[in-house]
């Protein structure tokens, strides 16, 4: 009892008050979120609608088998943060910290691949500007498709860095066992942060690999 | 209010002294005085620009300022007034301070999280500060691309930046209200008792959450294009500058409604406190909030009409501004029944509470006749639009905010402001308020555009006469804030309920305590439960 006692904040009631409140407050960061990613989103749909032929050939330049080994690592990441949230509900702290290493190593193993896609692209001249020099035709929309390509891409990356930064918030604080089957809020919260953030790249891979 | 009422030995305001203790607090009342400390600079900065600007149009020839820097300074006017005081004013001075206390909580959800909410906004507010100090921006505050993204040689994404990092403090403000309400309600408060002010910043809230991100990647796609010369918004990349448009205004007409509802709210509480009547219609003045929340998100095609758009998209977007009055008016409605037969006492709180109607009224009903696409047409970007927008955001939203500011400031200070000093200044403020704006409806309505700084001859009198309501506005906003900081120390002691109102916050010591509440108060009553018989008391 003593654990929950020093992790009640003062404002609140009992921890289930807690709990409840840290859930509806990521619910609500995540919607926000939803509409931040809304936008590009949106440019995206406006685009390809207006340069149909252009996307098409500018999306063959990405290489697909890349993105598709990217998602598996995700899903996977996904899968092993769900069962580090499930640890930390149990009170499995060795468990917890095994599945949170496993999932960091997913996330930069993910990071990794897409430095390597980035570095290739940019060897192929593949960055909108003057030097964009691809033999695509109409090179001006597909410069818009890479554009799209990175912002939506690298917003994604910049999650997927301050994730990995949570995560490891999460791994000091479970080795120094500030985690409980009574109170393991923050890793419920920072799992759905990082679902979430799978699932826009879920949205992304097709969008930009795929259709055709 | 005769017998003599002591202050509190021990409050929130006595809790802890120095500097530390104020920067580093965690309690939502003293946030919000940090808040009102720099909001209350911000409006003297962006009033500043304001007084630029009425003294460049005193003479048609523009012989003040040259046309760039007159462009600088209606953009630099806009950006403070509109993201750095409207936007925040009320939900974070008002809301910060008694969102809690209204609902017996001792705090918000996310104390640590509101804190760095202030941080965040000053840290952006300094950022636009150095952008206006450095050589301003010349966009106007709408940042319309590709000018904002290409052309324009100014600070465009210093400024942008600004209202970026800005913006993620509204949204945390947001989620910390939404959360606070849900989670933190004293036992027997049921949704519909919450008073109506939580109600408004319930709705503002959801308009804060899911607007204010959809104008922060708008503005990363602006720097984006102005950075590296590739092109989201510019014709010649291949871009489309009218999704600019889109993007941009989804947010910003919604962000009108994040101006204006907590104003609202504020009215309603003050309406039925000085009418001594419950109000009138509670849940439709409840549900008239939500309904502005979601019917707002439907209408930001108004702002296009002569932008390109198809003529099908903007009878929609007509119909649907129509559509989004007849909340607004439900509440004007509910307010003046509530005003019906009500023992009605002319205290300075009321007297900015019925000049908020007043103006708004005339504010929403120009609204409409720039919701019709003819006539829209006609006035499109003229006066009749500068007039029509600050009497919704100036009459309606700085009459609220200092309504609600005279009302509760006995509960933030513990004392009173003289009273009649407090008619004097809702006077002024009224009287100089319409001398400066409505003119302004003339003007438009004569053809003369917004954003020039020379204009032909025959303008000249309704220009002078604006210039002048606006300097006896300017006189009108300083009174209070003289009386103000010296009721701090010289007022008389106002003790818990000096206006005998109904309402949770009312029902502590003012000011309160650190935990707003000895005791975690059980409600059994109500809104409002206002009689009649009570009137006598006051």
């Amino acid at each position: 009892m003593s654990d929950v006692q020093t992790t009640l904040a003062h404002q609140f009631e009992d921890p289930d008050q807690q709990h409840e409140a840290a859930s509806l407050g990521m619910w609500a960061f995540l919607i926000t979120e939803i509409m931040f990613f809304g936008g590009l989103f949106a440019a995206y749909t406006v685009y390809r609608i207006q340069y149909p032929a252009a996307f098409v050939t500018a999306s063959h330049l990405l290489d697909y088998k890349l993105g598709a080994v990217n998602t598996a690592v995700l899903i996977c990441s996904s899968l092993t943060m769900a069962l580090a949230v499930r640890a930390a509900q149990l009170g499995q702290r060795r468990n917890l910290i095994v599945f949170l290493i496993l999932t960091m190593t997913l996330g930069t193993t993910f990071l990794g691949i897409k430095a390597a896609e980035y570095t290739h692209k940019f060897h192929e001249r593949l960055i909108p500007g003057p030097n964009f020099t691809p033999n695509v035709s109409p090179n001006r929309e597909a410069q818009l498709f890479f554009l799209l390509y990175y912002s939506m891409t690298g917003l994604h990356a910049l999650h997927m860095v301050i994730g990995i930064g949570v995560l490891t918030w999460l791994l000091v604080r479970a080795v120094r066992g500030h985690f409980s089957h009574e109170y393991y809020s923050p890793v419920e919260m920072s799992g759905l942060y990082w679902h979430f953030v799978d699932i826009v790249w879920i949205y992304l891979f097709p969008l930009l690999y795929l259709v055709r | 209010m005769s017998s003599p009422v002591k202050l509190p030995g021990q409050h929130y305001l006595n809790a802890a002294y120095g500097i530390k203790s104020w920067l580093l607090t965690t309690d939502h009342k003293r946030i919000a005085w940090l808040y009102l400390a720099s909001i209350t600079l911000f409006f003297f900065v962006g009033g500043f620009f304001a007084v630029l600007i009425r003294l460049e149009l005193m003479t048609p020839q523009g012989d003040l300022v040259e046309a760039e820097t007159y462009n600088k300074l209606f953009t630099m006017h806009g950006l403070f007034m509109i993201f750095f005081f409207l936007i925040p004013s009320i939900p974070a001075v008002l809301g910060n301070f008694l969102v809690p206390m209204m609902i017996g909580a001792p705090d918000l959800a996310f104390p640590r999280l509101n804190l760095a909410s202030w941080y965040i906004y000053i840290a952006g507010a300094t950022l636009a500060l150095v952008a206006a100090v450095t050589g301003g921006v010349d966009t106007g505050w709408t940042f319309y691309t590709p000018y904002s993204s290409i052309y324009s040689n100014t600070n465009v994404v210093l400024a942008a930046l600004g209202i970026f990092i800005t913006g993620f403090s509204s949204i945390l403000t947001g989620i910390n209200f939404i959360v606070t309400i849900h989670k933190m309600r004293a036992p027997g408060l049921t949704w519909f008792r919450l008073p109506l002010f939580i109600w408004a910043h319930y709705a503002t809230s959801i308009i804060m959450v899911l607007g204010t991100p959809v104008l922060a990647v708008t503005i990363v796609l602006v720097a984006i294009e102005r950075i590296f010369r590739i092109g989201f918004f510019d014709p010649a990349l291949g871009g489309d500058p009218v999704l600019f448009q889109h993007l941009f205004w989804f947010y910003s007409h919604p962000a009108v409604y994040i101006m204006i509802l907590p104003g609202m709210g504020v009215i309603s509480e003050l309406v039925t406190c000085f009418s001594r009547k419950r109000i009138f219609g509670y849940s439709f003045v409840a549900f008239s909030s939500l309904a502005i929340a979601v019917v707002g998100f439907l209408v930001w095609g108004h702002h296009m009409f002569v932008s390109s758009q198809s003529v099908y998209a903007s009878m929609i977007f007509s119909i649907l501004s129509f559509v989004v009055a007849v909340p607004s008016a439900i509440k004007v409605f509910n307010w003046t029944a509530t005003l019906y037969k009500g023992s009605i006492s002319l205290q300075t709180p009321m007297l900015y509470a019925l000049g908020f109607i007043g103006l708004f009224t005339i504010g929403g009903m120009t609204g409409l006749a720039l919701a019709a696409l003819g006539l829209d047409v006609h006035v499109h970007d003229t006066y009749f639009v500068v007039a029509h927008f600050h009497y919704i955001m100036v009459g309606g939203m700085v009459m609220a905010y200092l309504g609600g500011l005279h009302f509760w400031w006995p509960k933030m200070t513990g004392r009173m402001y003289p009273e009649w000093w407090g008619r004097l200044s809702a006077l002024i403020i009224f009287v100089g308020f319409n001398l400066a704006f409505f003119p302004q409806f003339l003007l438009g309505y004569l053809g003369m555009p917004r954003r020039y700084h020379a204009y032909p001859e025959e303008f000249q009198v309704l220009n002078v006469m604006s210039s002048a309501g606006a300097s006896i506005l300017g006189i009108g906003y300083l009174i209070p804030m003289i009386y103000f900081i010296w009721s701090m120390r010289y007022g008389a002691q106002a003790g818990p309920n000096p206006w005998q109102a109904k309402g949770l916050e009312w029902q502590t010591p003012s000011p309160p305590p650190t935990e707003n509440f000895p005791i975690t108060p059980v409600v059994t009553e109500d809104a409002y439960a206002y009689s009649q018989e009570e009137a006598a008391v006051v």
